[in-house]
């Protein structure tokens, strides 16, 4: 079946974990991701998968360290307070070297914040969010068929390097409809050898944990972690481009806000204004690698997300500053109009002009 | 001919237990490793341990074990039977795990029916963390976060679990016990048989509430712990099955 | 051409709804179509409105701010998003409840008694499709009202004790514009 369907961007995360293979969901109702543990309610019994209601976020993301230490492919979804109660869990997921899916439609913080659209979880998301030495590999689309393409993804991610994968949307993509085509694909579940799902026939007893009393083995630990994620940032940064190749103003944006920026652009552009934009998928692993490239070719950013700055700081260390880097954000669950961000890049690019 | 009286149980490995002198969780572990034999489903059980002085369960089980962070072992063994809904999965949990930051999750996992098997250890105070108040510490106990006793207009007073879990409908069996003299063990053990049983047989959640010493945290000997164990803690958390929901 | 839509009203009027089945039979016309509602507490009680882009481009930002259209549904409606619409735009009033014109002259407003229209044909919820078949055809049809009919359809799969009713309430709202 690949019928092109109109789908919310938090459904199409639903349907899409299910073409992956994910039979277990466990969440706890939190707007703006409700409609995709809705669409899990409706979905999983038609599948013969679980679906679960847990009392508490807390509970849902120990049930997902349950079920993907028994070895299935599993995912919760939350908003940013959810995520924030989930931290501990996810930090026991990378400890423990469990592959699983965590969803996080960002909304307005600090505290219980608002519930419109924000991307102020960044740094959460990014920098690890619970304690420890840590990353999650976090996925940003910027599109309903994004949505959907990039949670199969996170599923092969998360299997392949024995990681947690957090897909990063806000309450925009989740609640929006666009089109979105779901290719069905083969799913051959992994052979996940490592599984605490009963001895069986091995003799020797699986153990999923995250314990090493000794600093010698944990520190032993934490350089085979810190090696898998060097080969992770090797391997899978992803981003797209847009009109860079002669760019004197590289915008730099994300998620949601890469959509306004790309019409801000393509007004700039119709002015005559050599403008591009540079949007990152993999948040982490960031393409550092590439932007450096950029930054020795254009000769300023901006960048431009839905918090006080966040992501800034992955641009100033990628570009080692040696370009000017801008910022223009907004916060609390406002939205800039592609009109504000233009007038940004005008600033920026007039600026320019007269130290030219 | 010579026979054998006694061997290592098979759902035990060779390691040595590192708990304290007179320490009870020896003893539990040794039941439930038999149990475990007896019921010929070792190949297929999973453990969670919980985090407390019986973190290391899994280095002693001889089977595959979940270590889960301090409360969770019930939403993690949730997570578990949900995958494997043909497997024996238990959780091992002591009273600060169980009865106080991991409260929600049990009443829960009870409220679900969820067809795991509990074994709660009850010692009324925190080991690992060196003697602090627990929720099941005893009016008037001494704990390094009661230095003068525990204050029941302070810190209110003894959760009593089995009897609050007993209240709920998903709760098929739940019992307290005790490991303090041989014929407390023979029940205990036979309570935590028929908990692993009922999972079994697919009847919902059970849990078996051992009431256990902590020697080291009371400052007691061994002997003196049984003791007290007997005068206090019996008398407010009294031995019984508190629900046997199939019991026609 | 790309159509950059706000369909605005209060909560329960069915500008959702009406975004979205325009949004469905963009695509089934096959351009690119997006459809992103304001939500929140606006929706209880106040305004609730969708943005809703058809275009034959791929879609920037879906979130409207320079519409090339407007339907006001009410009076709030019209006084927020009056000042959202482009020069040269289109604005589709709910006559039946907004007793005001815009001051504007660089838009074409189009006065449609969406509720008695919908009224007449024996159910007032219908205003929000009087409303739609109207728009379409404001706009010299960005899609083909069978479209509609058959985004409906699918949409509404459950009810088809509906369908006939709606279809009538799409096209007294066409007919209303074409005379």
């Amino acid at each position: 079946m690949s019928e092109t369907r109109l789908m919310k961007g938090n459904e199409a995360i639903g349907e899409a974990a299910i073409v992956a293979g994910c039979r277990y969901y466990f969440g706890y109702p939190i707007t703006p991701q409700t409609e995709l543990m809705e669409y899990m309610a409706k979905r999983m019994p038609q599948i013969e998968g679980v679906f679960l209601q847990a009392e508490s976020e807390i509970a849902a993301i120990n049930m997902v360290y349950g079920a993907a230490g028994a070895g299935a492919r599993v995912m919760t979804s939350s908003s940013s307070p959810g995520i924030s109660l989930k931290a501990e869990g996810i930090s026991y997921c990378a400890g423990a070297e469990l592959p699983c899916v965590i969803v996080n439609i960002m909304r307005g913080g600090p505290g219980l914040g608002s519930i419109q659209p924000s991307q102020a979880d960044y740094f959460q998301a990014t920098k690890g969010g619970g304690h420890g030495d840590y990353r999650n590999i976090v996925l940003a689309p910027n599109s309903v068929q994004e949505m959907a393409d990039l949670t199969m993804l996170s599923f092969d991610l998360a299997d392949t390097y024995r990681n947690p994968v957090m897909l990063l949307g806000d309450g925009a993509l989740g609640q929006m409809m666009e089109p979105v085509n779901l290719e069905e694909r083969p799913f051959v579940p992994q052979e996940k050898s490592w599984a605490a799902n009963g001895l069986g026939k091995r003799t020797k007893p699986n153990i999923i944990n995250s314990l090493y009393l000794k600093p010698e083995q944990l520190e032993a630990h934490n350089i085979h972690l810190q090696n898998k994620y060097q080969r992770i940032i090797k391997q899978e940064c992803r981003w797209e481009e847009f009109s860079v190749e002669d760019a004197e103003l590289i915008v730099v944006s994300y998620g949601i806000t890469s959509r306004i920026a790309r019409s801000a652009i393509e007004m700039a552009k119709r002015d005559g204004l050599k403008v591009g934009l540079f949007r990152p998928i993999s948040l982490w692993p960031f393409p550092s690698e590439r932007l450096l490239t950029l930054a020795k070719q254009t000769r300023a950013f901006l960048v431009t997300e839905l918090s006080a700055g966040q992501m800034i700081e992955d641009v100033r260390l990628a570009t080692r500053q040696i370009k000017p880097v801008h910022f223009y954000g907004r916060m609390g669950g406002m939205m800039p109009s592609s009109r504000e961000i233009y007038n940004q890049i005008n600033l920026i690019v007039r600026e320019k002009e007269a130290v030219k | 001919m010579n026979s054998k009286l006694y061997a290592r149980s098979e759902s035990l490995t060779d390691a040595p237990f590192h708990y304290c002198p007179g320490c009870q969780h020896g003893i539990v572990h040794r039941i439930i490793a038999e149990v475990i034999d007896e019921l010929g489903v070792r190949k297929q059980t999973i453990g969670i341990a919980p985090v407390g002085c019986s973190v290391l369960a899994y280095e002693y089980f001889n089977f595959d074990i979940v270590q889960a962070s301090h409360g969770r072992a019930p939403a993690v063994a949730t997570g578990v039977k949900r995958v494997c809904p043909d497997s024996t999965v238990f959780t091992y949990q002591g009273d600060g795990d169980l009865a106080s930051i991991g409260c929600a999750e049990v009443v829960h996992a009870a409220a679900r029916g969820e067809r795991i098997t509990t074994i709660f250890i009850n010692n009324a105070i925190y080991g690992m963390t060196g003697g602090q108040m627990a929720p099941t510490t005893l009016v008037d106990q001494v704990t390094t976060t009661s230095p003068y006793g525990r204050n029941v207009n302070q810190a209110g007073t003894p959760l009593c679990i089995s009897e609050m879990l007993s209240t709920i409908q998903g709760a098929r069996f739940i019992a307290r016990v005790a490991v303090n003299n041989p014929s407390n063990m023979a029940k205990a053990k036979a309570a935590i048989k028929k908990a692993f049983q009922l999972q079994n047989s697919g009847e919902g959640f059970c849990l078996v509430e051992v009431l256990s010493t902590c020697p080291t945290n009371w400052g007691m000997t061994p002997l003196e712990a049984v003791k007290w164990l007997e005068t206090n803690m019996i008398p407010q958390y009294p031995l019984g099955v508190f629900k046997d929901a199939g019991g026609e | 051409m790309t159509h950059e839509m706000i369909l605005a009203g209060f909560g329960g009027q069915g500008v959702m709804v009406m975004g979205q089945l325009l949004t469905y039979a963009g695509m089934l016309e096959g351009a690119h179509v997006s459809w992103i509602p304001s939500y929140g507490p606006e929706m209880r009680g106040g305004t609730a409105n969708c943005s809703v882009i058809i275009s034959q481009e791929p879609i920037g930002s879906p979130i409207v701010t320079e519409a090339t259209a407007v339907v006001a549904m009410n009076l709030p409606s019209f006084e927020k998003f009056e000042s959202s619409l482009s020069s040269g735009g289109i604005l589709v009033l709910n006559s039946s409840l907004i007793d005001r014109q815009s001051k504007r002259d660089d838009i074409k407003t189009y006065n449609v008694p969406a509720n008695e229209i919908a009224n007449s044909l024996g159910d007032a919820r219908m205003a929000n499709m009087v409303a739609l078949g109207a728009l379409n055809a404001a706009l010299g049809y960005i899609v083909d009202t069978s479209r509609i009919m058959e985004a409906f359809k699918k949409i509404f799969a459950k009810k088809p004790g509906i369908i006939a009713s709606n279809e009538l309430a799409i096209l007294a709202g066409v007919k209303h514009i074409t005379g």
